[in-house]
C-alpha cells in the first residue's frame, strides 16, 4: 500500500445518500458517528457536500425518482470514490425488490464496493464493513 | 536573498506554519471529541486529510463560472495567511525585527483568506455558495471593526508604537498587558474576533454545514479544497500567536518557548470549548454581537486604558 492509497484510507469522507428509506438504516448510521461507536477514530467525517466526499452511503430502496439522483451525485463526485450500500433494501431490495416503483437495487445503478447487509445492520456491523473497506486493496 | 526564501517557505514560514497548524488542528479535534466523550482522531490525522485531497482526489471545475479565478482562491488564501504568519512569527520569535507600522500590514494580510474564499465561491456559480459568500461579506463587516479598535486599543497601550517587535519589548519591559482590566477586556473582543475569522461555531454561518452542505467550500474538491484546508490550519496558527503577541507578552528568554506554546494551547483551548459549547448563530445575531457588544466592550477598554487601568 503505497502513500497516496494509505492516506485515503485513513481519511474516509463519508456523504450519506438516503433512498426511500424507512429510517431505520438512517438512525443506525447517525448512531455509528455518537460517542458510543465514534467512527473519527478511524478518521471518517460525514460531509455536507458530495463534492468532498470519499465514500458514498446508500441506503433504503432505490425507486423511480432515487434512481436519477443518485446517479447524478455519482457524476458529481470526484473520484476515486466508494460506494458502500447498506441493509436489506440498499443491498437487494428486501421485501421491496418486486414492487412497482423499484428501480432496482443499488448496484444495479451504480457500482457498490461493500454491501452491510441487515434490516437495520447494527451499528458493530456498520464498523466491521467500514474497517474492512479501509483495509481493501484498491 | 536565500535566507528570506528560507524564512518565507521552511521557518517561520510555510512549512513550519502548516505542521505546526496541523497539529493544533488535531488538537481542536481532539478536545472536541472529548468534550462529547469521544475518542477522537489520531494524531496525524490533519495531514492524511491534506494529503489526501491534494495527492488522491479529483479536481472538479464548475461548467458555469471563472475557472480561472476558481482555481487562483485558493493559492491567493494560502498566501495570504503564510504572508500574515511570516510578518508575526518572525518578531515573535526574535528572528528578524519588523518594519514602522507592520501590524496594519498584517491586519490588512489576515483577511486576505476570507476574502479569497468568497471570490472562490463567487466564481464557482453555484447558489448556496453565492449564499455563503453573502454571509462571510457581512460577517466581515461585523468583525473588522471590532479587530481594528483591539490593535488601536494595543498600540495605546504601548504608547504608540506602530511594530510588532516594539509592542512586545514594551510588553517584556513592564507588564504583558493582559494583566490589567483593559487587557482583560481587549483578550475577549479578540478571542471572538478570532472566532469568527476562523469561521468555527458559534460564528460558521458561511459554511453552514446542516443548510448550505458547506456554503462557501461546496463546489471545492481534490487539491483547491486541500489548499483552502492548509490556510485553515494555518489561520489556526497564527491568529493564536497574533493574540499572544499583542496581548501576552511574545517569547521570553529561557523557558520562553515553552510558555509561548502553551499560551497557544490555551488560546486553541478557549476556542474550541466556545465552539463545543454554543449553537450557530443567525447573521443577524452575529452582526449585533460584534458591532454593539463587543465594540462596546473595546470602546470601553480604550478609555480604562487612557486613564491607565
Amino acid at each position: 500500500m503505497g502513500f497516496k492509497e494509505f492516506c485515503f484510507r485513513k481519511s474516509l469522507w463519508v456523504f450519506h445518500f438516503g433512498g426511500a428509506s424507512c429510517n431505520n438504516c438512517d438512525i443506525e448510521i447517525i448512531d455509528c458517528l455518537t460517542p458510543r461507536h465514534d467512527l473519527e477514530r478511524f478518521g471518517i467525517l460525514l460531509v455536507g457536500s458530495i463534492r468532498h466526499a470519499d465514500v458514498l452511503l446508500v441506503n433504503g430502496s432505490i425507486n423511480r425518482r432515487d434512481k436519477d439522483r443518485l446517479l447524478e451525485l455519482y457524476n458529481q463526485a470526484p473520484k476515486p470514490l466508494l460506494v458502500v450500500a447498506i441493509g436489506a433494501c440498499g443491498c437487494t431490495g428486501g421485501i421491496f425488490a418486486e414492487g412497482n416503483t423499484f428501480a432496482g437495487p443499488v448496484d444495479k445503478i451504480i457500482p457498490v464496493d461493500a454491501y452491510i447487509p441487515g434490516c437495520p445492520p447494527k451499528p458493530e456491523a456498520i464498523i466491521a464493513g467500514i474497517v474492512k473497506l479501509a483495509g481493501k486493496k484498491g | 536573498m536565500a535566507v528570506y526564501l528560507f524564512w518565507f517557505l521552511v521557518f517561520p514560514g510555510l512549512l513550519f506554519m502548516a505542521a505546526a497548524g496541523g497539529l493544533l488542528s488535531w488538537f481542536d479535534r481532539k478536545i472536541t471529541a472529548r468534550v462529547q466523550f469521544r475518542k477522537g482522531p489520531p494524531l496525524l490525522q490533519p495531514f492524511y486529510d491534506f494529503f489526501k485531497l491534494l495527492l488522491v482526489k479529483e479536481t472538479i471545475l464548475p461548467a458555469q463560472g471563472s475557472r480561472f479565478v476558481f482555481l487562483l482562491a485558493p493559492l491567493l488564501a494560502v498566501f495570504g495567511a503564510a504572508m500574515a504568519g511570516l510578518f508575526i512569527l518572525l518578531p515573535l520569535f526574535n528572528i528578524e525585527t519588523g518594519f514602522r507600522g507592520d501590524i496594519i500590514v498584517i491586519f490588512y494580510l489576515l483577511t486576505l483568506p476570507s476574502f479569497s474564499y468568497i471570490i472562490g465561491s463567487l466564481a464557482s456559480g453555484n447558489p448556496l455558495a453565492a449564499v455563503g459568500a453573502s454571509r462571510e461579506m457581512k460577517l466581515i463587516i461585523s468583525y473588522e471593526l471590532t479587530f481594528l479598535l483591539v490593535v488601536a486599543a494595543v498600540i495605546m497601550k504601548s504608547g504608540q508604537k506602530f511594530d510588532l517587535e516594539s509592542i512586545i519589548a514594551a510588553q517584556q519591559a513592564g507588564t504583558p498587558f493582559i494583566g490589567s482590566i483593559s487587557g482583560v477586556l481587549l483578550f475577549i473582543a479578540a478571542l471572538f474576533c478570532i472566532q469568527a475569522k476562523l469561521g468555527l461555531v458559534p460564528f460558521d454561518m458561511p459554511e453552514a454545514e446542516a443548510e448550505l452542505a458547506s456554503g462557501i467550500y461546496i463546489e471545492y474538491s481534490g487539491p483547491p479544497y486541500a489548499m483552502i484546508r492548509l490556510a485553515k490550519y494555518i489561520m489556526l496558527f497564527i491568529l493564536p500567536a497574533f493574540i499572544v503577541a499583542l496581548l501576552m507578552n511574545g517569547m521570553t528568554d529561557g523557558t520562553g518557548i515553552l510558555w509561548l506554546i502553551l499560551k497557544i494551547l490555551a488560546i486553541v483551548l478557549l476556542v474550541t470549548l466556545i465552539r463545543n459549547t454554543n449553537p450557530r448563530l443567525k447573521i443577524r445575531q452575529a452582526s449585533s454581537f460584534f458591532l454593539i457588544w463587543m465594540n462596546l466592550l473595546v470602546v470601553i477598554a480604550i478609555v480604562l486604558t487612557a486613564f491607565g487601568l
